[in-house]
């Protein structure tokens, strides 16, 4: 139980490094890796509050890695349909909604 | 004792973030998270989640970054400069995740005695060994007990299995889709 502290902290920061690492780059693939990162963040919170609230939580942590491999895999091959089209997975190169 | 090795986990799990952002090749960009991912699992495996530390090590630093490496590998990227945006764009984005660390880092001061506070509503009560017995959690397990009595993967099985049956066999449909989806996008004609 003592560890809920530190485990939120680095959670947190985890999150925010994410996110950062969202806004920063311009690389499709590593963008998913961020989007991974923030997910994996989220379930640090989910088993540290597990500690003390019951086991539900880690039961959530296991929906969270189900829909984040969902999501890798269709992810992924939207990349793979893209590159297919634009040779390249540079997000400046991908304007078509731009008004 | 614990807390330094958690510290040196969490480190490492932070640093590895860290690279992976600043790195310019995506290859070695997903070696870091991988790096990140196995400090996580060694995080839980301290947290007393010891099924989910192991299914973290199979699913993502197995499955999900074998398949982000093998993309990487398939589409060759990473060649020319650098993908990192420019000037303004690292600015805002910058000041946007400043507030947002500023909002979410108070969250470690989410103590037990905090949290013995908001349940007792009482601050004479505050101690977090009189309100949370130290054998038993919120839900009324004994999780040490329950350890015992069923094993590590038996103790999440009995929730995933009984109160969230019906969201778990609703995750097979959920896989079944994604599958078709990801055959149907990446395949060059259909």
């Amino acid at each position: 139980m003592a560890l809920i502290g530190p485990s939120l902290a680095v959670s947190a920061i985890l999150f925010v490094i994410g996110v950062f690492g969202v806004l920063l780059r311009r690389n499709a693939i590593v963008l998913f890796m961020c989007v991974e990162l923030m997910l994996n963040a989220v379930n640090l919170t989910f088993v540290a509050l597990s500690t003390v609230y019951g086991l539900a939580g880690q039961v959530f942590v296991f929906f969270v890695m189900t829909v984040a491999a969902a999501e890798a895999a269709v992810g992924l091959a939207i990349i793979i349909a893209i590159f297919r089209h634009h040779k390249s997975v540079d997000l400046q190169n991908i304007n078509l909604l731009r008004g | 004792m614990t807390l330094q090795l958690f510290w040196f986990f969490g480190g490492i799990a932070i640093a590895g973030a860290l690279l992976m952002i600043c790195f310019r090749n995506p290859i070695a960009s997903a070696f870091c998270l991988i790096v990140t991912m196995l400090a996580l699992s060694a995080i839980f495996f301290m947290l007393n989640a010891q099924f989910i530390g192991a299914v973290q090590i199979l699913v993502y630093a197995g499955a999900v970054m074998v398949l982000f490496l093998f993309v990487i590998m398939l589409l060759n990227v990473g060649r020319g400069g650098s993908d990192m945006r420019r000037a303004p764009v690292w600015f805002v984005g910058l000041i946007l995740v400043g507030i947002l660390a500023s909002q979410l880092l108070p969250l470690s001061r989410y103590s037990s005695e905090r949290l013995a506070l908001e349940y007792s509503h009482s601050p004479l009560l505050a101690n977090p060994a009189v309100v949370f017995d130290t054998t038993m959690n919120l839900a009324g397990v004994n999780p040490a007990q329950a350890t015992l009595d069923r094993g590590v993967p038996g103790d999440i099985a009995m929730p995933l299995f009984q109160q969230y049956l019906v969201p778990f066999e609703l995750t097979s449909v959920l896989l079944l889709a994604a599958i078709v989806g990801a055959v149907v996008l990446a395949k060059r004609r259909i």
